[in-house]
């Protein structure tokens, strides 16, 4: 495991706490103690669910959070910078160049009364000093990259005469413009059809294999993980609870809320092959209230393993085995 | 009509629309000619990509689109002759659950008003039965009566879909049309959510009829499936059929693209 090698990765999180300021002094706890690496090249995937934290994560990585949301703690190293002690202008040499940013919805990413190819050629021109038609001629290489083949025509479309799987191509362009060597992705395949999803899935793999990318991929898309990610990683109220590799997290996941998920999941086990017949099996009760966490595991009252530790404190981080990563008592926490 | 009589019966059903954009564009011929039967007590999904006509045929259905051509029965009943006043009965029996529940729900209005409401337009009991129906029924899909003062922007998505199951229990329908009612929401809260109406359906006897893209997520939750392509029914059979031997390429590339678990055991680099 990566986690604490000698050689940096090419992003190290380490103990990060972010809380949002609420009324009367209180605080909501987004993220808490969360540290991990992505690796060159490497895709790491992070399952979670609304409210986990998870975007608030992402944020983070990209120096865009505002008040009321604020770092407590903790350290976010970007090929060994510091991104949190980055002035705003650093900041933005950074973001979208060395690192950027695939979001779900992409009519919203997009804006819907200019053309998307000068969408997708602004991102050039705003991190490389360029004549117009140079960044012009860069972004069509970019369309050409994630699939189109009429790019001309595409460079030229307004984003309403796309589907919604040549717009998330478009942002997946302008993510890709500078050639990032890290791409966050949160749920970026979520808002489309399930063939789509198969193709975007497809391209995404290429695309990162092709060029060496590192992705840390948020998604719920079990396929997407599987095909790609070569570490998954489970959050829950705002805290990684399990990592481990996807064989080992999906057929032997070891925290009862990746239990809990996982049967939530609707998905084939075998490629090809009909669900297991019977509805989904959902986890009893909701997510802690951020704002009012309890001093013990924030998963305890829905926890079918439950013992009296767990209402003390917070588990610690145990690895039960090799790559493996988890919070829980079950396993010594 | 035989013996067992369809609780909808949809034939030859036609339905264009004007491309958008227009320029003398050909229309989209949402509906070529669909013949659809329903059961009492079906379960049945309709499922096909964006564009395959699915939510078009369960608004025609729902009379909420009026086709170019066709006929459709519920219970026995041409629907189309229906016009003003004898609607009323028929949008009793066939309520919609939407995927934005969000957008379909009042923001002004509290919970216990949105579900109070169908029965107010009804004229059904007065102000304070009606109030404790809507109550009863915000506790039958697992909201707490104290969040009957909440308005929608004060709920989750999940807690939002509960409450628009909620209002369209409250006039006792005999079919529920859910037509991407599970899109958006997490996986934990779809389940939570599945459980909920497969509990509803027993108890009120309901029909349903899902509309989704989601084959792996219907073949949970149907007994059957219509697979929807360029505005025809492709094909249609019970799930594990339908999975074993698919008889047409949009549902073979269907099948393909439902996620399956990444291989065990996992490679050690």
């Amino acid at each position: 495991m990566p986690y604490d090698s000698v050689v940096p990765a090419l992003l190290e999180i380490r103990d990060l706490v972010i809380h949002y300021a609420a009324d009367q002094g209180a605080s909501v706890v987004a993220v808490d103690e969360v540290s991990l690496d992505v690796e060159e090249g490497e895709v790491v995937g992070l399952l979670g669910e609304s409210g986990c934290g998870k975007t608030t994560l992402l944020l983070a990585i990209l120096g865009l959070l505002s008040p009321p949301a604020r770092v407590m703690r903790g350290s976010i190293r970007f090929r060994g910078r510091d991104l949190l002690a980055l002035g705003g202008l650093e900041q933005r040499r950074v973001r979208g160049a060395e690192v950027s940013i695939v979001f779900q919805e992409p009519s919203q990413a997009l804006n819907p009364v200019r053309r998307v190819g000068p969408q997708v050629a602004e991102v050039v021109a705003a991190h490389r000093r360029w004549s117009g038609l140079r960044c012009r001629e860069e972004a069509s290489l970019r369309l050409a990259e994630v699939g189109f083949t009429e790019v001309d025509r595409v460079y030229d479309a307004y984003p309403h005469e796309l589907s919604g799987g040549q717009r998330q191509r478009v942002v997946l362009a302008q993510a890709l413009a500078c050639r990032p060597a890290l791409v966050l992705a949160d749920e970026p395949t979520a808002s489309l059809d399930s063939t789509t999803q198969a193709e975007l899935r497809a391209l995404l793999g290429s695309l990162q294999s092709r060029f060496g990318l590192a992705l840390l991929l948020v998604s719920h898309d079990l396929g997407a993980l599987a095909a790609l990610a070569r570490r998954v990683l489970v959050m829950y109220a705002g805290r990684l609870v399990e990592a481990g590799r996807p064989g080992q997290v999906f057929h032997d996941p070891l925290h009862p809320y990746s239990r809990g998920l996982l049967r939530a999941f609707p998905h084939s086990v075998v490629s090809g092959a009909a669900p297991e017949p019977g509805l989904p099996v959902a986890i009893p009760g909701s997510p802690p209230d951020l704002s009012r966490l309890p001093p013990g595991c924030a998963f305890e009252p829905r926890c079918p393993d439950r013992v009296p530790a767990c209402l003390e404190r917070p588990p610690q981080e145990v690895r039960p085995g090799e790559d493996r990563r988890v919070r829980c008592f079950t396993y010594g926490g | 009509m035989e013996a067992e009589q369809a609780l909808v019966r949809v034939s030859g059903l036609n339905k264009r629309y004007a491309r958008r954009g227009g320029r003398g564009s050909p229309d989209v011929q949402a509906l070529a000619d669909v013949d659809l039967e329903i059961a009492p007590g079906a379960i049945l999904a309709l499922v096909g990509e964006s564009g395959s006509g699915k939510s078009t045929l369960a608004r025609c259905v729902a009379r909420l689109e009026e086709p170019e051509s066709g006929r459709i029965w519920f219970e026995g009943e041409d629907v189309l002759a229906l016009r003003g006043r004898r609607l009323r009965p028929f949008r009793e029996r066939v309520q919609l659950v939407l995927q934005d529940s969000a957008a379909a729900l009042d923001p002004r209005l509290s919970a216990v008003e949105i579900v109070a409401e169908p029965l107010e337009i009804l004229g059904r009991g007065g102000k304070r039965e009606r109030r404790a129906r809507a109550l009863a029924l915000l506790e039958t899909v697992g909201l707490p009566s104290a969040w009957g003062e909440r308005r929608p922007a004060e709920l989750s998505g999940g807690q939002r879909q509960r409450l628009a199951i909620a209002r369209a229990l409250a006039v006792l329908p005999r079919l529920l049309i859910l037509d991407e009612a599970f899109a958006g929401l997490d996986v934990s809260i779809q389940a939570q959510i599945a459980g909920l109406l497969e509990d509803l359906r027993i108890r009120h006897r309901l029909t349903f009829l899902y509309v989704s893209h989601d084959l792996a997520l219907m073949a949970r939750l149907a007994r059957e499936v219509a697979v929807l392509f360029e505005g025809r029914i492709v094909e249609r059979g019970p799930v594990a059929r339908l999975f074993a031997q698919p008889s047409h390429a949009h549902t073979r590339a269907l099948i393909a693209a439902v996620p399956a678990w990444p291989t065990a055991p996992p490679r050690v680099s």
